[in-house]
């Protein structure tokens, strides 16, 4: 390949609420600039793994590389970096941003801005973006351009008089998009000649390669054989190759230099090693500065997942750690659990992201797990002056070693139309949160500001959100810090023994409905046994809820008749089937449910 | 020479009773044939009874038949023709011990005292009679078609015809019975004298109609149930029937031998739509779909190979209407389809260990350490050790001498403690 202008490469994201139409606009750039043929379409190329397509979001960052011919006649390079779109991986986004030197905004010509949209642009044009709209679905019968434009001009500020009208979907107007990234997204800068200096935005681990890291280069050229260190971690190694992204392929190319969009490969083991921001430079001829805005990413929620099998366990940890290859955001470590056995305790960016891994062990690996409530992490200061980071609730020190605690909170903003912020300020009560400020976007709806606690956010608020504004809030929020907080732990007793997988810590306005209705549900989930079985929910030793499982008193079987015992044998087999799956806690029988039902307590 | 015992199944009644969920379809009176079946189809399966039972009859030269019983279904409801020609071919092909026990199952009301003077002339020397209440509004309610006085009147006949071998059975926990009410029927049955009770509590199978229209009724709790069952025993004891099975009762010496046959895992085959059989610890079932059962009876009654480790699921005998219908074309005899050849399944060590502990517990004398040694060369205990002694402790099994058996409260949660048998 000879070398290229750089003035011809145009590198660029799209951002957008999620469902307002990226990846479908992402796929008709693709088919339009034509490196792809129609054999090679799937329904959404840059979402490939396959828990993204069914959910419709996009989860690791994926990029493309296609050529596109313009009016001017000349050829130009564009490199469409995907971004994921949940407010879990917005480190991830910000790195992916920071790569780019333009964005396409889409917005949706019915629903016009979202929470999200508007986290999403401030964040592109913190990392100085040059950001042009597009309203997109304008072929839906419910669109109002015209509204939508004013509502990007009044709310972002950005001109979008001569926005883009295009429906991805039907392919209205996508060649005005092409053009607008040729007139309006900026070429990159950068000298190849100056010392190495390339920003990781993704890594994935493949068995062969291993880890193959996608970088944007900002100055210098890399090669095959080019002494590469990572300047946060300190990993070094050898280049073995290097190439861009063709559509769902990676394409090996001679060199790779300031401007271009790429990866390369360097037989590198551990996706740990090429943290997402880290600064690839020249070992023997590095940069002077990395590139700003890296961070270690830490994990915001943590739960114990057990496998339902105890024989189970290396199965799981050989599966984390496959998983890990890939997604160094993934913590684990063993735990035990006097309940539960052995298991991990894992830490996530989010709710989300812990779905989607134990979905993918669930599936990909075939696992059966008994996962905890996901909790946040505490800081717990003892009075000797020690703090500790509390993930796992047993371990909580005894109350009269206990100073105090904290929490972490976060700054919430939640966009809302006016006829639905009487339920979400209330909901936003319940959950704790402290009131900041209302702004109105325009007359119909508004922004809410709010600190909340992250750990009554965790759990359901997003499904609380969309219910009680049928489905027209949307949600976005960032850390702000830890707060004291008036936490207890919670501790769950069946037949008087603790069950250390269900503790978990609370506030302590809100303990006993909690303890109530974890009682009211363990009560459904737990069979009857010979015995009576109390179900306590206690706080400090003292019993704050309680229900009872009443013995059993029949259980017998029908008529065995004409000698058909296959049937009464299969009965007999289920309910033994049924008490494999079931743990022994004490004298009693929990079955694997029970601790995954205490999770949707609010869903009832 | 072995033991074997016999059984019929003799798939039709009057109508389904709402309980029910047997293999058994309503007779039709008019045209409509849906699900139902005809004097001829009842004709054309008494044919393919009688030619499957002389098909068998090979493989059981050895064998001495000691019991037959004819089950349903209601078999009253055969012509005494068709019932006759039955047995005559039983007889004809296989040899019978001395003193045979051969039941004949019936409904109230689907007899005449002509019918019952014919059976006895054919060698039936039992009869179970299906009474479950002597309350009417009670017998209503589960969709029974008759009502006490018709039971009285049937019972006697049997009684005035020369029957000294009579079962009633019945059953507790029905929708809207007392205790008081169930004590009733419990008082008028004993003072009939038969010399054999059977009495179950109901259970509501999913798919019935009772089920289905559960909640429009109260049903006794779980304690009037237990109350029952206890009541049941003690007052039987005080009019001279000792329980010999958790719901069986009977005078000395008037056990039934047939179903003992089941519980202590003698050989036995079953002739008819979705029979099970069990010879030589190799147990099949006869299909349980009308075309189906006619093309095995008539491609010669073929048994596929052996097959051993854990049982297949049976056939479901919920066939949707269209795979009865292929099936019913493919039975065809110009189409000459794939033979049907019930699968036999070899039943594996462990698992007759099994069925040895949860059918044996089923009677009250329950297993013996000694049998148990003999048929499987290992003690119980060191099959079973943990097993039992968990049992015990939970005072749930009772060991004295060489028996292990329920203990009044391991009948009531008998499913629990039989689980516990099975193997991983």
């Amino acid at each position: 390949m000879a070398a290229i202008d750089q003035s011809k490469i145009r590198n660029f994201c799209i951002v957008a609420h999620i469902d307002h139409g990226k990846s479908t606009l992402a796929d008709r750039i693709i088919e339009k600039t034509g490196l792809l043929t129609s054999r090679e379409m799937q329904a959404q190329v840059l979402d490939n793994m396959e828990l993204e397509r069914e959910r419709g979001i996009t989860i690791k960052a994926q990029t493309v590389r296609t050529v596109y011919t313009a009016k001017d006649g000349n050829e130009y390079i564009f490199n469409l970096i995907d971004t994921p779109g949940h407010v879990d991986f917005n480190y991830e986004v910000s790195r992916s941003l920071a790569a780019c030197d333009g964005a396409i905004l889409v917005v949706d010509a019915a629903q016009g801005i979202e929470a999200q949209t508007l986290a999403n642009v401030y964040l592109a044009l913190d990392h100085d973006l040059d950001v042009f709209p597009v309203i997109n679905k304008i072929d839906l019968p419910s669109a109002e351009p015209e509204r939508v434009k004013n509502e990007i001009e009044d709310v972002i500020g950005i001109e979008a008089q001569d926005a883009p009208l295009i429906s991805a979907k039907n392919g209205i107007g996508i060649e005005e998009v092409l053009e607008a990234i040729v007139e309006k997204i900026p070429a990159p800068k950068g000298d190849p000649k100056n010392p190495l200096q390339a920003l990781i935005f993704d890594s994935v681990y493949d068995s062969y390669k291993g880890v193959i890291v996608f970088c944007r280069i900002m100055e210098g050229t890399v090669k095959k054989g080019t002494a590469i260190k990572m300047m946060a971690t300190g990993a070094t190694a050898d280049v073995v190759e290097v190439g861009y992204f063709g559509a769902g392929q990676f394409i090996p190319c001679e060199e790779l230099s300031a401007g271009m969009v790429g990866y390369l490969t360097a037989s590198i083991k551990n996706v740990k090693d090429t943290a997402v921001g880290d600064t690839v430079t020249d070992l023997n001829n590095p940069c002077a500065e990395p590139l700003p805005g890296y961070k270690k990413v830490n994990s915001m929620v943590y739960c114990g997942m057990y496998p339902a099998d105890g024989a189970k366990y290396p199965d799981l940890r050989d599966a984390l750690e496959k998983l890990q290859l890939n997604d160094a955001s993934l913590n684990y470590e063993p735990e035990t659990s006097i309940a539960l056995g052995f298991g991990f305790r894992c830490g996530f960016l989010g709710l989300l992201h812990l779905e989607i891994i134990q979905e993918r062990l669930e599936r990909e690996y075939n696992l059966d797990l008994v996962t905890t409530a996901p909790g946040v992490i505490y800081r717990v200061h003892k009075t000797n002056g020690d703090m500790i980071e509390l993930t796992n609730p047993s371990n909580l020190p005894d109350p009269s070693e206990i100073d105090y605690m904290e929490e972490p909170i976060v700054n919430a903003e939640i966009m809302v139309t006016t006829e639905f912020i009487g339920p979400i300020m209330q909901l936003c009560q319940e959950r704790r949160g402290k009131y900041l400020s209302t702004e109105y976007i325009e007359t119909t709806r508004v922004l809410l500001k709010y600190e909340l606690p992250l750990n009554e956010i965790i759990y359901d608020f997003f499904d609380a959100l969309k219910s009680r504004s049928r489905g027209y809030a949307s949600f976005d929020y960032e850390l702000k810090g830890y707060e004291p907080s008036k936490l207890v732990k919670l501790d769950i007793l069946i037949n008087r023994e603790e069950v250390d997988a269900l503790s978990f810590i609370v506030h302590a306005d809100g303990a006993y409905e909690r303890g109530r209705k974890m009682c009211e549900k363990l009560k459904e989930e737990i069979p009857r046994h010979l015995f009576e079985i109390p179900i306590q929910a206690a706080v400090g030793g003292k019993v704050i809820a309680r229900e009872t499982v009443k013995a059993l008193r029949k259980d017998v079987l029908a008529k065995c008749y004409g000698g058909d015992i296959t049937r009464k044998k299969k009965l007999l087999e289920k309910q033994k089937e049924g008490k494999k799956r079931m743990r022994q806690i004490g004298t009693v029988e929990v079955p694997q449910s029970a601790f995954m039902s205490v999770l949707k307590l609010d869903n009832d | 020479m072995r033991d074997l015992s016999i059984y019929i199944h003799i798939p039709f009644c009057v109508r389904k009773c709402l309980y029910c969920d047997f293999l058994s379809f309503p007779i039709s009176t008019g045209n409509e044939k849906t699900g139902k079946m005809s004097g001829e189809d009842i004709e054309s399966y008494v044919n393919l009874l009688v030619k499957e039972i002389e098909e068998q009859s090979i493989l059981y030269k050895n064998h001495r038949v000691i019991s037959i019983f004819l089950g349903g279904g209601t078999p009253s409801l055969l012509e005494t023709v068709q019932l006759r020609k039955i047995l005559e071919q039983i007889y004809t092909h296989y040899t019978l011990s001395e003193a045979t026990e051969i039941t004949m199952e019936m409904n109230p009301g689907t007899v005449t005292e002509e019918k019952l003077r014919e059976y006895i002339t054919y060698g039936i020397n039992r009869i179970s009679i299906g009474l479950q209440s002597a309350n009417n509004e009670e017998l209503m309610r589960i969709g029974r078609i008759h009502t006490y006085e018709t039971f009285l009147e049937t019972y006697r006949m049997a009684r005035r015809v020369g029957f000294t071998n009579i079962n009633i059975d019945l059953m507790s926990a029905l929708p809207e019975q007392s205790t008081a009410s169930y004590r009733d029927t419990l008082e008028r049955v004993a003072a009939l004298g038969p010399e054999h009770i059977s009495a179950y509590s109901l259970i509501l199978e999913e798919g019935t109609p009772l089920y289905e229209r559960q909640d429009s009724y109260s049903f006794p709790s779980e304690e009037e149930d237990r109350q029952m069952y206890l009541m049941t025993g003690q007052y039987l004891a005080e009019h001279g029937y000792h329980r010999y099975e958790i719901s069986n009762y009977a005078q000395e010496g008037y056990e039934c031998r047939h179903n003992k046959v089941y519980w202590q895992r003698g050989d036995y085959v079953g002739f008819g739509l979705g029979a099970a059989s069990m010879v030589e610890e190799t147990r099949w079932s006869n299909p349980p779909d009308r075309g189906q059962y006619a093309e095995y009876v008539r491609t010669g009654c073929v048994l596929s190979a052996g097959c051993s480790g854990r049982m297949k699921p049976p056939e479901s005998p919920e066939m949707d209407r269209s795979e009865q219908k292929r099936t019913a074309e493919l039975s065809e005899p110009e189409q000459a389809a794939q033979p049907v050849c019930p699968q036999r399944h070899q039943i594996t060590i462990h698992e007759q260990m099994e069925e040895f502990m949860f059918l044996g517990l089923r009677m009250m004398c329950g297993v013996d350490r000694n049998v148990f040694y003999q048929k499987f060369g290992q003690k119980i205990e060191e099959v079973y050790g943990d097993v039992l002694q968990k049992l015990c402790a939970q005072g749930l099994l009772l060991k004295e001498q060489d028996c292990i058996r329920l203990t009044e409260r391991g009948i009531d949660i008998s499913n629990y403690v039989m689980a516990e048998f099975l193997f991983d």
